[in-house]
């Protein structure tokens, strides 16, 4: 709050003048402060870098040495006898494909429920916060309701279970992505469809859902890569299997339960197949990632 | 564009209007009777009476917020979008009253069809974005379709640019070639009165001539009706023009007639700069 100068650069005459040290003064301690938090923010940026270095080094330098062809063709077996993640590789496959095929219809209606139908309604309001509720739910709290209501009635693990489990943490990503896309179209394209004497579903789905596509499919790929990693909910719901099983009602493997179980075994080959798999789900999920910025990324 | 009325003995585009001025208003195509509007409680139209004649441009002329724009919205019953916005009163077309609760909307906004003041390309092709309001009322061969994108393309001045890249992404097109794409998509459905809402205020003076030389062009087929802020494009393009102010219908006369001889003061300080 420093004096200002007159219209022409005059100092009024009988204004308030500015003292030049007191200026250098501020100017200094402006510059100093500037240097300390520059320096925090790269000082926390490199930590976070390091961190995230060291942990994909690690997962480089014990997973690689653990890969090998036997990983990708046989199942897991006891220790000692050579196996592979085949069955975990599989099953993980399964549950995330068909989490995924489950929980994004649901979360594409609901999405375009709150966008479309009910923007201001108390309804949608309440839907809205269930949603976001469910997406910060810890998910082994999902877990254990699946298993209250499909693994206990029917006495037992079982892989559609999982998949049941997967889909209902795909529903909420889903719904925000697609809530978010959706808002983000002009309210002169709708009416401009609206104009030809289109009604309100051709609307939707022939102009909002092409003009958010690009969009709504990367938060389809979020929420792959989100339940991909997921280990909490499947342990109270497909369990895992040793043994290799496609069945949707036995218990089926995935790669983050059996790192789980793997990963803390006293078998040295045990060990190594846990980083193996560690390895393959984090690149899989950072491919997936990769290929949904592509995506988002705007196109001229 | 903004080197407006500096002579205002002699108003712009004389010479086209006086080629107009023989000519009489035709018969109404749509004629609004008594129409009030309401954004919710508040009164934006207070009992408009206009006619639109058949095959003639009508220019809607005033200051921001005059309802000009509303009055245009309510002509294709857009405002149903939005609950809270209401009009009463008749808008006739045919001896029907399109404000009547049971009118299908989808089949009115086929007949009252609608560009706005920025272009709205549909993210597809070209030929998507003409095919797309047709599908809706007709059914057509493709070689229908075909001739149809050829025939509204031409209409809009843009099939010699755009005869190549049909099936390219509307959005690849300038702003100008966008604005007439969207009146082409709005021709192509065969409506009978076409609503400009500003339809030039985001193009650059040459867009800006071509879809004004469209819009003479057009009127041989469809009734039309132009809001706009330019005066000399109100000159320019309409046989008749409203002016509106604080939600009323001030005058209504030929273009001659509004610019050379306004009965109202208010409008003719408007159309001379004086406020707005």
């Amino acid at each position: 709050m420093s004096t200002t100068m007159g219209p022409a650069g005059r100092m009024p005459a009988s204004g308030p003048t500015r003292d030049r040290r007191v200026a250098d003064m501020l100017s200094r301690r402006r510059k100093w402060f500037d240097r300390v938090v520059q320096a925090l923010c790269i000082a926390a940026t490199v930590i976070g870098l390091v961190l995230l270095a060291s942990i994909l080094f690690t997962l480089l330098w014990r997973g690689v040495g653990a890969l090998g062809l036997h990983v990708f063709t046989r199942s897991t077996l006891p220790p000692g006898s050579h196996g592979g993640l085949l069955n975990a590789i599989v099953g993980s496959l399964v549950q995330t494909l068909a989490g995924t095929a489950i929980g994004t219809p649901i979360g594409l209606m609901v999405g375009t429920y709150l966008s479309e139908y009910a923007r201001n309604s108390v309804l949608g309001n309440a839907v809205r916060f269930v949603s976001d509720v469910l997406l910060s739910a810890p998910s082994i709290l999902i877990g254990l309701f699946v298993y209250t209501i499909l693994v206990e009635p029917f006495g037992g693990f079982s892989g559609i279970a999982g998949c049941v489990a997967l889909a209902i943490i795909v529903v909420p990503i889903v719904v925000r992505t697609t809530e978010d896309m959706l808002r983000l179209i002009p309210t002169e394209l709708r009416e401009a469809a609206v104009a030809v004497g289109a009604p309100k579903w051709r609307v939707i789905v022939l102009i909002c859902y092409r003009a958010a596509l690009d969009g709504i499919a990367t938060g389809i790929l979020l929420a792959v890569a989100r339940v991909a990693g997921e280990t909490a909910p499947l342990l109270f719901t497909s369990l895992g299997n040793l043994n290799w099983s496609l069945s949707l009602t036995q218990p089926m493997s995935s790669l983050p339960v059996t790192i789980y179980q793997y990963a803390g075994s006293a078998f040295d080959d045990w060990v190594d197949l846990a980083w193996a798999g560690a390895l393959l789900i984090t690149f899989g999920v950072l491919a997936l990632n990769i290929v949904a910025r592509v995506m988002l990324r705007p196109r001229s | 564009m903004s080197q407006t009325m500096n002579e205002t003995e002699q108003p712009p585009a004389m010479a086209t209007m006086q080629a107009r001025s023989a000519e009489t208003l035709g018969a109404a195509r749509i004629s609004i009777r008594g129409v009030d509007f309401f954004y919710g409680s508040n009164k934006a139209l207070k009992g408009i009476d206009l006619d639109l004649p058949e095959r003639q441009v009508t220019g809607m002329i005033g200051p921001s917020g005059c309802g000009k724009s509303t009055l245009l919205r309510v002509l294709n019953r857009m405002f149903d979008l939005y609950p809270g916005q209401r009009a009463v009163g008749q808008v006739l077309m045919d001896g029907v009253n399109i404000l009547d609760p049971g009118i299908d909307l989808n089949q009115l906004r086929s007949r009252v069809g609608m560009v706005f003041q920025k272009p709205t390309p549909f993210p597809m092709t070209i030929y998507e974005n003409i095919a797309f309001g047709v599908k809706l009322h007709e059914r057509l061969s493709k070689s229908q379709m075909d001739e149809r994108v050829e025939w509204s393309l031409t209409r809009a001045a843009l099939w010699d640019e755009s005869k190549d890249r049909l099936n390219t992404s509307a959005m690849g097109l300038s702003g100008g070639q966008q604005q007439r794409l969207c009146i082409a998509r709005t021709i192509a459905v065969r409506p009978e009165v076409i609503l400009l809402d500003e339809p030039t205020s985001a193009l650059d003076p040459i867009s800006t001539l071509k879809i004004e030389e469209l819009i003479d062009e057009l009127k041989e087929d469809f009734t039309i009706a132009i809001v706009t802020h330019n005066m000399q494009q109100a000159a320019r393009c309409a046989d008749q023009v409203a002016f509106f102010y604080l939600g009323e219908l001030v005058e209504v006369g030929t273009a001659t007639q509004m610019f050379t001889a306004p009965r109202e003061k208010r409008t003719q300080e408007y159309i001379t700069g004086r406020f707005g």
